[in-house]
């Protein structure tokens, strides 16, 4: 199920915490939401499961517009909301049975489904137990399980992996990976390497405005404009290198990071790669070309680009 | 409807498993039938075989009880999040406030349940007036609806329990005695409308085995008007600004 998102906007008093967002999120696809504390990642994900409804714009779930039949789409997501509400006073596996029932889940299949989700998320010790005595990894398994109780089409999540111990992050980051395959996953998050081990794409909120969207390698080709190279060249004159570098129609600026072994940083014009000239030139010239270093911008410095100014 | 029911399951169901349920269970019988039996104007005193004294004494537990029972009902759930992910779910606002109504007085439904020995033995002691007795329980259902809407309302409005149960009773005594006292201070058209605000003059006649249309209209006029509040205070979310 596809989710359309056209200019969105929610207000809170004067404020306006989602500011005339648009978007769209195919099957298939997994969308990673980032953005400092109090952007409006968690507000839109609200607006999307209908909890709010926008001030202005429209959602559209599945072909069915939110506002117009917000059950009928309720159905087809599943949401784990941020710090992860459970009746706490509930057991395990009367909690998932509540959940399948209000989800529509057909009394036969009831059974069938909360099996296969303890099994999933690894609960079958724990399932007797009330959900306030389990610690909290186990509670975020939980609320993954609720999330999923009834096969969504659409899931919803806020801060998954948050709680959990790192072999625990690792499952999730799997189990949502292989959940993507076939579903419409949208997670938020403020842990960088988790937007880029488990997101086919990113969106980047800041101030309830969309400053960035794309893969993570577009991402920081955008923050960057051009790619950045570490060479050493050697057996040729410092100066003599840097010239012949700097006269490369694909390159922008060469700087020396380190003089006496013939070590440069090269910035290339936007949008060209300066490799392959880089190459030719030291065969040309009979230099020897000992090492070449695609430098990567890394998400943080690209995260902090867009959301701080 | 089927949805009504999970919610109203599962209500019931925390009831019981936080012990709520016992607690209430308990001191309301030990209270009603202390009262009944053993002290006061007790059934011994009157020497009818007449439950008017029960009904006396439900009528002023079941008024600090039902706002104690309440109070959780949405104030809990909104200070954990779960009303939250619960609204989130294919089931209206109004839904969720039918439901937790509907747990609160099968709750107090099953306690009065227990008082059913009352009639029994009451009907070995002398001749009782069946209609007497199902007014007065038809009256403790009644009233228990009033004041169960009113305590979901302030539940509804606030996310700390005792703000909740402290605005449920000052809500309730309203009705209970104060446009009593009031009404016999005025007379005229404040008078009577004061008159007809009372619940207590309601539930004298109700429970008197005296059923009219206009008392049923009272109890029930509250209960759809406390329900309707509560579920405007979750809507209210969206209609803000």
């Amino acid at each position: 199920m596809d989710i359309i998102v056209e200019n969105v906007t929610k207000k809170f008093g004067p404020q306006k915490a989602v500011d005339d967002i648009s978007f769209s999120v195919k099957t298939g696809e997994i969308l990673g939401f980032l953005g400092p504390n109090g952007a409006g990642k968690t507000t839109m994900m609200k607006i999307i499961t209908n909890y709010f409804s926008p001030n202005g714009g429209r959602v559209t779930v599945g072909g069915i517009p939110v506002a117009d039949n917000p059950n009928e789409v309720k159905k087809h997501i599943g949401y784990l909301p941020e710090n992860n509400p459970l009746y706490l006073e509930m057991p395990v596996l009367d909690y998932l049975e509540f959940c399948a029932g209000l989800l529509g889940v057909p009394k036969n299949q009831t059974g069938d489904r909360v099996r296969t989700m303890v099994r999933i998320c690894g609960l079958n010790e724990e399932k007797h137990k009330k959900i306030g005595e389990l610690s909290k990894g186990f509670r975020q398994r939980v609320g993954l399980a609720q999330a999923m109780i009834h096969n969504p089409e659409v899931l919803v999540m806020d801060e998954p992996t948050s709680g959990l111990d790192p072999n625990q992050i690792i499952e999730i980051r799997k189990l949502i990976r292989e959940l993507g395959k076939e579903k419409t996953v949208i997670l938020s998050t403020h842990i960088l390497p988790e937007v880029e081990a488990t997101c086919d794409r990113i969106l980047i909120i800041n101030k309830g405005k969309i400053v960035a969207d794309g893969t993570s390698d577009t991402l920081r080709k955008q923050a960057t404009g051009q790619e950045i190279l570490h060479v050493k060249i050697e057996d040729g004159e410092p100066n003599a290198v840097f010239t012949a570098l700097q006269n490369l129609p694909s390159v922008g600026l060469v700087d020396f990071t380190d003089r006496q072994l013939n070590r440069f940083e090269i910035q290339t014009r936007p949008g060209m790669s300066a490799k392959r000239d880089i190459f030719k030139m030291c065969m040309d010239k009979g230099w020897a070309l000992t090492e070449m270093i695609p430098f990567e911008t890394k998400l943080e410095d690209v995260f902090r680009n867009l959301t701080m100014n | 409807m089927k949805l009504i029911w999970i919610i109203t399951k599962r209500e019931l169901q925390s009831f019981f498993d936080s012990l709520i349920a016992y607690v209430m269970l308990i001191i309301f019988l030990g209270f009603s039938g202390f009262f009944t039996w053993l002290y006061g104007a007790d059934v011994f005193l009157v020497g009818q075989a007449s439950l008017q004294s029960f009904f006396g004494i439900a009528y002023w537990t079941l008024f600090f009880f039902i706002p104690a029972i309440t109070m959780k009902l949405i104030a809990e759930e909104k200070k954990t999040g779960t009303i939250e992910w619960l609204l989130t779910k294919p089931v209206t606002d109004r839904q969720i406030v039918i439901g937790k109504f509907l747990a609160t007085v099968l709750l107090i439904f099953i306690a009065l349940i227990f008082t059913l020995p009352y009639i029994i033995t009451l009907s070995k002691l002398g001749n009782l007036d069946q209609g007497g007795v199902l007014g007065g329980y038809l009256a403790l259902i009644l009233m228990s609806g009033a004041y169960a809407a009113i305590g979901i309302f302030a539940s509804s409005i606030t996310n700390n329990q005792i703000v909740a149960f402290l605005l449920a009773l000052f809500i309730g005594l309203f009705f209970h005695i104060i446009f009593d006292v009031l009404a016999n201070n005025f007379t005229g058209v404040i008078g009577d409308i004061l008159n007809f605000l009372s619940l207590s003059v309601h539930f004298d006649g109700v429970s008197r085995g005296v059923i009219d249309t206009k008392d049923i209209i009272y109890f029930l006029s509250i209960i759809v008007g406390g329900l309707y509040l509560a579920e405007m205070s979750l809507v209210k979310r969206n209609i803000e600004n």
